[in-house]
């Protein structure tokens, strides 16, 4: 069956944004909104279609999904090996991002056409929404890495944009360029690790390199470096690229600081869909990781783990509700490095792979609909603080319920999505090791926590005195929110185990209910520790700060990270090597470039006599020249 | 060819016109003294070359050629100079050559 019209998903937000960007004014801002929603819509349907057909009829050839090259173009070629294409690759995490993408892109469009309703940017605003679209499109559906690597750049550029929408904040500008630089220069490490797999294997090319039998999984295996091989090297330097797009410890400071954008983007890229390339990269990878470079993957899985709990801690302390969005989102991603880092390969021992996915999918949805319903609030309440909050749900009953439903599906409590993905995660991790599981099924009941910390805060807590009644947000920003809670209930009941497998085949997995009813009973506990500390306001949450005294603040100032990299880039960077760089070159290499100059300048003022502007004088040194020569010749030929 | 005279006669004569020219050249201070000097030492070889034509190449004319080429540019020449020298003139109230240090450094 014939999929080559794939190659428009991309492109159809592509012409949108040149459309929109180039045409767009403010004179009618409405209709170039409504262009690029379209355009997304149009997507979406394709994207539809194309998993439908993919997951249900085509896709599966003996029991076994295979993947399929829809289009392939040579874009660059350096030599007969070396070439770079651009085309469409469907497999299921493929396809399933495509879902991912198109519908919480879908909806933020929507929800963007009320939430920026008369911003002097709106036309822009939503110009960047569909680069980004076509980027994150192009993204999954890459069929190697420099393809992937490009829009990589592109979804990194249309983030920078987005952050830095309100640029006339300082704050904005500052967190735009933190996100940039950040995330290039874990870019840095994905760039050599590519060129080194490239040059170990002589391809770019997704399936040749993830061949569980090709040649590509014993290139470069002997020891090279620090006691690891080069291929691991390789695929740890290309994690690092994935775990500054996916914020992980220590490249995570970025994202925090990108919540300065305006909230839709938050919900799309700094919640579904872009801070998960990470994810889709080591996953997109995995047969590579898990036969060439096992140690690689236990980097990944330490790292995810180190993370998620770092940022649950983090989360419980913060007062800005979009920050305490932004490092669940991080601890959440952890969660699904952590399953990639402890799955096997092939059938029940890709359990870890099939539930990052998983949790990857029902992230994408409760979490847009998280920061979506966060957008409302503070579209309601113009603020971002919990103390400017409370007693909200007399005001907006949609929103309420649809944060609640939200709340349950990221703690873990059924039959909403996010019980079923994080089970299968805590499944895993338990299947790995114990140590993995007792701190992830600890942030399980943070999660918890902090959610409902938020919940209770907002929505219960005492009434504020508002200096306009609250009122539910309209239609357009209602109706995403509707849709998407709707996905979170529904989500977790995909068998997932039927179309997501590390090797393509479909596997049986149940309930572990030993496992599912502990990290129920934890949500549970954190729900109610949260209830007792939030419902209404009493002294409890001073008391447990105090006794928690140092930790609680560096909590709260996140650690310190931030204050570590400024130190580290200000004082030794600038400070030190940068200074002592500077000094050298203004004093020694252009003090003997000043040396030079003045020495001929000197010289030549010495010798400037001879230009007299006396004829006669040059003349007689001309003939007593040609005097001399001639007396010399007769004395040499004499 | 002149009867009685040989070439070494001849050469005599113009060597010591033509250092007579360079003394010339090199001491007085009038520009036209010096236009002088310079006609002395452009006589000087065109004598040469008629000379070294006529005693050494009977059969052959090129010298004399040349000489005559030598006359008429010698002419050109020394209008030209004769114009640079007025208009030098106009410029510094004098033709002493001490005095028109215009192109020094």
């Amino acid at each position: 069956m014939d999929f080559s019209y794939t190659i428009w998903i991309p492109l159809i937000p592509f012409l949108a944004f040149f459309l929109v960007g180039l045409a767009g004014n403010n004179k009618s801002p409405k209709i170039w909104g409504l262009i690029s929603t379209g355009a997304i819509a149009v997507s979406a349907v394709l994207s539809y279609m194309t998993a439908w057909r993919y997951l249900f009829q085509v896709g599966k050839v003996e029991e076994t999904y295979q993947k399929i090259i829809a289009f392939n173009t040579t874009w660059l070629t350096f030599t007969d090996k070396l070439h770079i294409d651009m085309g469409v690759l469907l497999d299921p995490i493929s396809v399933m991002m495509l879902v991912v993408v198109s519908t919480v892109s879908l909806m933020v469009h929507i929800y963007s056409l009320g939430y920026m309703k008369g911003d002097p940017g709106f036309y822009r605003f939503f110009a960047f929404l569909s680069l980004f679209s076509f980027s994150m499109f192009g993204l999954v559906l890459a069929t190697n890495l420099f393809q992937m690597y490009i829009f990589w750049e592109l979804v990194g550029v249309s983030s920078f944009l987005l952050i830095g929408f309100y640029y006339y904040k300082d704050s904005a500008v500052a967190a735009a360029k933190k996100a940039f630089i950040v995330t290039r220069f874990a870019d840095l490490g994905f760039l050599i690790g590519i060129l080194i797999v490239s040059y170990l294997t002589g391809t770019f090319d997704f399936q040749t390199l993830t061949d569980p039998n090709g040649a590509a999984m014993t290139q470069g295996a002997g020891v090279a470096f620090l006691g690891l091989s080069t291929m691991t090297w390789a695929l740890i330097l290309i994690f690092m690229g994935g775990a500054g797009k996916s914020a992980m410890f220590p490249l995570h400071i970025w994202l925090p600081d990108a919540m300065e954008g305006p909230t839709p983007v938050s919900a799309l890229i700094h919640a579904a869909t872009m801070v998960v390339a990470g994810v889709y990269l080591v996953a997109r990878l995995f047969p590579l990781y898990y036969t060439a470079a096992p140690f690689a993957l236990e980097v990944v899985a330490v790292v995810g783990g180190f993370t998620s709990l770092f940022a649950a801690i983090i989360a419980c302390t913060q007062t800005d509700i979009k920050r305490v969005l932004a490092f669940s989102t991080m601890s959440q991603l952890g969660y699904m490095m952590l399953a990639l880092g402890v799955s096997g390969y092939g059938g029940h021992d890709g359990l870890g792979y099939m539930a990052s996915m998983f949790h990857l999918f029902t992230h994408a949805m409760f979490k847009a609909l998280l920061f979506l319903g966060a957008g409302s609030i503070i579209h309601a309440v113009h603020s971002n603080f919990m103390g400017d909050m409370g007693g909200l749900r007399k005001y907006m009953p949609i929103t309420h319920i649809t944060f609640l439903i939200a709340c349950l599906a990221i703690s873990g409590i059924p039959p909403f999505s996010g019980f079923f993905s994080k089970d299968e995660i805590l499944a895993a991790a338990l299947h790995h090791s114990t140590f993995f599981f007792v701190i992830e099924y600890l942030v399980a009941g943070l999660t918890a926590f902090y959610m409902f910390r938020l919940y209770f805060g907002i929505f219960w807590g005492t009434d504020r005195k508002y200096e306009h009644t609250p009122h539910e947000s309209p239609l357009t920003m209602a109706v995403p929110l509707l849709i998407l809670a709707l996905a979170s209930m529904t989500t977790g009941f995909i068998p997932f185990n039927d179309f997501v497998t590390s090797d393509g085949h479909a596997f049986h997995t149940h309930i572990d209910w030993t496992v599912a009813g502990a990290s129920i009973a934890i949500a549970v506990i954190g729900i109610v520790a949260a209830y007792f500390f939030y419902k209404q306001k009493n002294d409890l949450p001073d008391k447990a700060a105090n006794t928690f005294g140092a930790f609680y603040r560096w909590s709260y100032d996140k650690f310190y990270v931030d204050e570590v990299y400024m130190f580290v880039t200000k004082s030794i960077l600038f400070g030190i090597i940068s200074k002592s760089v500077a000094w050298f070159d203004r004093h020694i290499v252009d003090g003997f470039m000043n040396l030079l100059g003045r020495m001929t300048a000197g010289f030549s003022e010495r010798i400037k006599g001879i230009q007299s502007g006396r004829v006669q004088q040059y003349a007689f040194a001309f003939v007593a020249g040609v005097v001399a020569l001639v007396l010399i010749f007769a004395y040499l030929k004499g | 060819m002149i009867p009685g005279v040989s070439l070494y006669e001849i050469l005599t004569i113009s060597a010591v016109v033509f250092f007579i020219g360079v003394y010339g050249f090199l001491t007085r201070k009038n520009l036209i003294s010096i236009l002088l000097s310079v006609e002395l030492i452009l006589n000087a070889v065109a004598v040469n070359f008629v000379a070294f034509n006529v005693y050494l190449y009977p059969g052959d004319s090129q010298g004399l050629f040349f000489t005559l080429f030598m006359i008429a540019i010698a002419a050109a020449e020394v209008a030209i100079a004769i114009a640079i020298i007025v208009d030098l003139y106009r410029l510094v109230k004098s033709v002493d050559v001490d005095e028109t240090t215009e192109m020094k450094y």
